[in-house]
């Protein structure tokens, strides 16, 4: 069946699924202490994001999210290239990438708090260990395909380590590359917003949260429709954007 | 041999890091491993621990159980039913992306304190990796195998168990041991909001009182836990893929 068909079914059992909670609400099988019907949340959202009250948590959020997206990237990219050129180091970790994320991270979020203090920081670092060892061994997969006359080209030229992991190898494994880039957005999204709701001063799990023990439904409701929205759709980017890229290079059809 | 080598470099590396990190810090905000060790031995001798432990064990039970076999079969019928995988893969992906403690005050407005609410939340976190995993499993399947069983003649039950099982099994394992690992973290986090009980609402409390050493023995309890089973499940899974 046509993808756009497919989209358009989806939007209706959606649509089905938000015209239901909306007839249950009116009823009274789900009374408005307990959840709001859905076109109350969506002006409530509309009117919170309008004046603004909303933007010092997103910016928060978004910002946290990015640097640790920058840090995951950074240090994969530069432990992978290390890890790739020292054959036993790779064969020692390998133990440590495969049980990495069976380790519950978001469980070392108090101490981080301990650490650090209450700051940005421990939720800056739970979306970077969530997301460093993902790139790290997508980064290691795009090393093993870079094709080795690439690299015999790299030293007839006589080029350095530096110029031939800039020039030759990091291109060659692009692909890969990005794929480790796409799971360090979506991990480091998902650890920040969670680490915020578990304990923070702002952002928008914390503001959740907050208005959750608050009782505060025409604040909750709307925020997380806009996490859902938000982190749904960067996603969908995402993997819209990496199969192109795998297109591009014949990768898929 | 090797093996062995490396897992001792491994476990050398992370309390190395551990120690230096605890230099770093000092004793205000962190133990050291040695420290850690004895606390947890003193942690682990006493009844409140266990008490605690066995009341986060049932709710991991009950959610890993929902998880596996609502994974399972939700991937057995995404993957199988061209029409609703086209459909609904991209919902199950959508949903494994969004940070489901968010979705937190839903799950205890459903329903309410208590026991339900932790195992919800487990589950919830399980669902989508193992789920995933398994339509994975199903999509890779070489259509040889299906037609060299239908040339044989089998019937549905006889394919299931000599063609299917055997080619999904080991991919499935690799969806299990992600889930294991996030179902137990979904219970504990919902054992630090929605429960008196459980070693989730232990480590609330010893955040409340700054208790860094029962806090530092909770996560090295829970990681260690998480850890062991992932390595029993990974030798599983090697096992198997080497059967197969």
């Amino acid at each position: 069946m046509r993808a756009s068909w497919l989209t358009l079914i989806r939007g209706l059992i959606l649509l089905g699924f938000i015209g239901l909670l909306e007839v249950l609400c009116a009823y009274g099988v789900i009374d408005t202490l307990t959840m709001q019907p859905p076109h109350r949340i969506v002006t409530d959202l509309v009117r919170l994001l309008a004046s603004g009250a909303f933007n010092r948590a997103i910016v928060r959020t978004l910002s946290n999210a990015m640097i640790a997206t920058a840090m995951a990237i950074i240090v994969g990219v530069t432990a992978a290239t290390l890890i790739h050129r020292v054959r036993g180091l790779r064969e020692a970790l390998d133990l440590l990438f495969s049980t990495w994320y069976a380790v519950p991270i978001l469980a070392f979020y108090p101490l981080l708090i301990v650490i650090f203090g209450l700051t940005s920081l421990p939720s800056i670092m739970i979306g970077f260990m969530q997301g460093f060892v993902a790139v790290i061994v997508t980064t290691l997969d795009g090393l093993d395909r870079v094709p080795r006359v690439l690299r015999k080209l790299a030293r007839t030229q006589h080029m350095t380590a530096l110029e031939t992991a800039w020039l030759i190898t990091l291109p060659a494994a692009a692909p890969w590359l990005l794929s480790g880039v796409k799971l360090a957005i979506a991990f480091s999204i998902i650890g920040v917003v969670a680490s915020e709701f578990l304990m923070a001063r702002e952002g928008m799990g914390f503001e959740i949260s907050y208005a959750y023990n608050n009782f505060d439904n025409a604040r909750m409701y709307p925020l997380i429709v806009l996490v859902i929205v938000f982190s749904v759709s960067v996603n969908a980017v995402l993997l819209r954007w990496e199969a192109r890229l795998a297109r591009r290079r014949g990768l898929k059809p | 041999m090797s093996h062995r080598i490396h897992l001792a470099l491994v476990l050398l590396g992370v309390v190395v890091l551990w120690e230096g990190l605890f230099l770093y810090a000092g004793e205000e905000a962190l133990r050291s491993p040695m420290v850690t060790l004895q606390a947890t031995a003193k942690l682990m001798a006493t009844e409140l621990f266990w008490s605690q432990f066995r009341e986060t064990a049932r709710a991991f039970a009950f959610a890993l159980t929902i998880a596996v076999a609502g994974g399972i079969s939700l991937g057995v019928w995404l993957g199988f039913h061209r029409l609703s995988g086209d459909l609904f893969v991209p919902v199950l992906i959508g949903f494994a992306s969004i940070p489901k403690v968010v979705l937190y005050p839903l799950v205890l407005l459903a329903f309410g304190l208590g026991l339900p609410a932790k195992v919800a939340f487990g589950a919830m976190f399980g669902i989508p990796p193992i789920a995933l995993s398994t339509i994975g499993a199903v999509a890779n399947i070489r259509p040889v195998l299906i037609k060299l069983g239908r040339v044989l003649g089998l019937g549905t039950i006889a394919m299931a168990r000599v063609v299917l099982v055997p080619a999904v099994l080991p991919e499935i394992m690799t969806g299990l041991r992600l889930g294991f690992s996030v179902t137990l973290i979904g219970t504990i986090l919902g054992e630090m909001f929605a429960a008196r009980q459980g070693l989730g609402y232990l480590l609330m409390t010893a955040i409340g009182l700054h208790d860094v050493a029962l806090i530092m023995s909770l996560t090295f309890v829970l990681t260690t836990l998480a850890v062991c089973a992932s390595a029993v499940l990974l030798t599983v899974d090697r096992r198997l893929r080497r059967r197969f």
